[in-house]
């Protein structure tokens, strides 16, 4: 246990249990600045409630969490989220009345208080903001737009660029490019390794390729602990991750394959 | 003048104006003294509509409890009318003269505590204003903040009217019980019962109306108003982009509130008694039922939601007044099923389309005819 300072997020003995059901049980995990973490694991392996804990959204049993050296487990989410935490769902969650560049605009992170926004100015760096951000997520062409009428795979990158104009230091990002085409998964993975260079990230992903094309470290999960942790070609030879995850994937695809 | 123009389109000017001139000239000029008064009564209950339309229609907090409000506006103003109406010479014949008579009857022998400040009118109307929303803000900060939501929200704003109303009833020598405050005179001395000083009233109602509609209107057209729609869609998203869900929250029931209280303080000037009648659920609900017709998203529509529901229960119930509860249930009920937006949402899908396709034709002959013929005319 070094100094916590030195990490951008140290997770340390975080335990969640939901009527005596451990989902995440004494896990410890710790990201770099700038790095790029990927958490994969079967299903039901407490992923995104890693990430619910963290942003605040479901509250923890046991265990601390600390971003540059301040604890999370007893902040409003709110508070978390301007302290410099970001998160995407794994459903895309936008809001569909508003059109994309109200979207962006509510994501600009001024006037958050009552009173803020209520005197909130559209002035010239919140249209900076907006029309570099959708630029940046390929939707400058639908700025006005509601966002309900978009595909599948832009209310994901709506979702991304809503984080990104928050410019949060640590992203947290579930199943970014589920549900997208092969098309949109090749921009998706270019649009993370640009906007993940000032930051670090945690994704929660499934698509392996995906994993090998970003991620600096990988932490596999299972039934709440963690399993190994390392490079993805450290955690791949892993017996354990094969017996638990990826043979299974593997054969299960096979499965699909035939 | 382009920062007014952002504020305001020319459409929505229009409406305004459209409404303003119909409330302001057209009505005062075709109805009698008595028809103007009972108008100025139906725009009362528009000021609740309008905390609905900001409160449910946008925020998606639907309270069935706005009567809370509008009684305790409408209260705390009898309450200065009330003593100003006990002075010593009219309450000479009571065992206690100078307080209110109903208090009188109840063996009341001293005027109690919280009576006390009302006998300043200054004091009056910032209460109308300040009770409401303080106790709105209780309500809120204890609801919100623990996340309830939706159904149980109502159904606890349901509870609150009730408790409000038996409370009223119960306490008759400090409230005057389920007959409420009557006998209402004057405010300073003008008597506020002549035809002259209600149609002073019935202006008076119009322009305060006028003004919270642009005042519910600046608060849609901010940010805030956006991020009322968007907690209404996702409120998770919202508080993990930054935001305080529950203050934004409150901060929209006690304005709800308030507009609530303006409208039952000008009920009790222009009506001349303020009763529990007017408290519990089913004006609560009447309420909403006015928010609903004339659409829970249009502000306009809330005002004419108000005067066409109560058009209808005054002639409908003149004649059946055992059948108007049923007729506002399924009034209720065809507007959500049928119309959810209301009033509003019929116009703005079959009428508006017709009238912009008129509108372009007149603009077309317009162009046509030669610029110079234009200034001359």
């Amino acid at each position: 246990m070094s100094n916590a300072q030195d990490f951008i997020l140290a997770v340390e003995g975080l335990t969640v249990s939901f009527d005596g059901f451990k989902a995440v049980d004494d896990l410890s995990f710790y990201v770099d600045p700038q790095e790029i973490r990927v958490i994969i694991g079967p299903n039901g392996a407490g992923k995104t409630t890693v990430l619910d804990l963290i942003c605040g959204k479901t509250r923890a049993t046991e265990g601390s969490i600390k971003f540059r050296g301040r604890e999370l487990t007893r902040m409003s989410e709110h508070a978390i989220v301007h302290a410099g935490v970001g998160r995407k769902f794994q459903n895309p969650s936008v809001f569909e009345d508003l059109t994309v560049f109200e979207n962006l605009e509510i994501s600009y992170p001024r006037g958050r208080s009552v009173f803020g926004a209520l005197l909130f100015r559209r002035d010239k760096a919140v249209l900076d903001a907006v029309h570099e951000t959708a630029a940046t997520v390929f939707l400058s062409d639908h700025l006005d737009q509601p966002a309900g009428l978009l595909s599948h795979g832009q209310k994901q990158w709506l979702e991304i660029g809503m984080l990104l104009i928050q410019d949060p230091e640590l992203l947290m990002l579930d199943e970014p490019v589920a549900g997208m085409s092969v098309a949109e998964r090749r921009q998706t993975a270019e649009l993370l390794r640009t906007i993940t260079r000032q930051r670090s990230v945690i994704v929660i992903e499934h698509d392996m390729q995906f994993v090998e094309d970003i991620a600096h470290r990988v932490t596999v999960m299972h039934q709440g602990r963690m399993l190994a942790e390392g490079s993805l070609e450290h955690v791949k030879n892993d017996p354990r991750v094969v017996e638990v995850y990826l043979g299974h994937r593997e054969s299960r695809e096979e499965a699909a394959h035939a | 003048m382009t920062a007014l123009r952002n504020l305001f389109s020319g459409r929505e000017v229009l409406y305004f104006l459209l409404l303003a001139v119909l409330l302001v000239v057209v009505l005062p000029l075709a109805l009698d003294a008595f028809r103007l008064n009972l108008t100025g009564k139906y725009l009362t209950f528009a000021f609740v509509a309008l905390g609905l339309v900001l409160c449910w229609g946008y925020g998606g907090v639907l309270s069935l409890g706005q009567g809370v409000f509008f009684g305790l506006g409408g209260y705390c103003m009898a309450m200065f009318l009330k003593l100003e109406a006990s002075d010593m010479a009219s309450t000479a014949r009571q065992t206690t003269p100078g307080i209110p008579d109903f208090m009188d009857w109840n063996q009341v022998t001293e005027l109690p505590w919280f009576w006390e400040p009302f006998h300043s009118l200054t004091f009056t109307l910032l209460a109308v204003l300040v009770v409401p929303a303080v106790f709105a803000f209780v309500i809120g900060f204890a609801m919100f903040k623990r996340r309830v939501g939706g159904v149980y929200f109502a159904i606890i704003t349901q509870a609150i009217a009730t408790i409000l109303t038996i409370l009223i009833i119960g306490q008759q020598g400090y409230t005057g019980g389920a007959n409420g405050m009557t006998d209402l005179r004057t405010l300073l001395g003008w008597d506020i019962r002549t035809d002259d000083a209600k149609q002073i009233l019935y202006f008076l109602c119009v322009f305060l109306l006028l003004l919270c509609l642009v005042l519910a209107h600046l608060i849609l057209r901010s940010k805030f108003g956006r991020i009322l729609v968007a907690m209404r869609d996702r409120e998770d998203r919202v508080r993990f982009s930054g935001y305080d869900v529950s203050g934004f929250k409150i901060f929209v029931f006690c304005l709800a509130g308030v507009f609530s209280a303006i409208g039952g303080a000008m009920f009790t000037l222009q009506v001349g008694f303020m009763s529990p009648s007017f408290v519990g659920i089913v004006p609560s609900i009447e309420m909403v039922i006015f928010c609903a017709v004339g659409g829970r998203l249009s502000l306009l529509g809330a005002v004419y939601g108000a005067l066409i529901v109560n058009l209808a229960k005054t002639s409908f119930s003149e004649s059946f007044p055992e059948l108007w509860l049923y007729a506002m249930g399924a009034l209720f009920i065809a507007v959500v099923l049928a119309f959810p937006n209301g009033l509003a949402g019929l116009y703005s899908r079959y009428l508006e389309p017709l009238l912009d396709r008129g509108w372009a034709n007149v603009r077309s002959r317009a162009v046509a005819v030669p610029p110079a013929q234009e200034k001359t005319s």
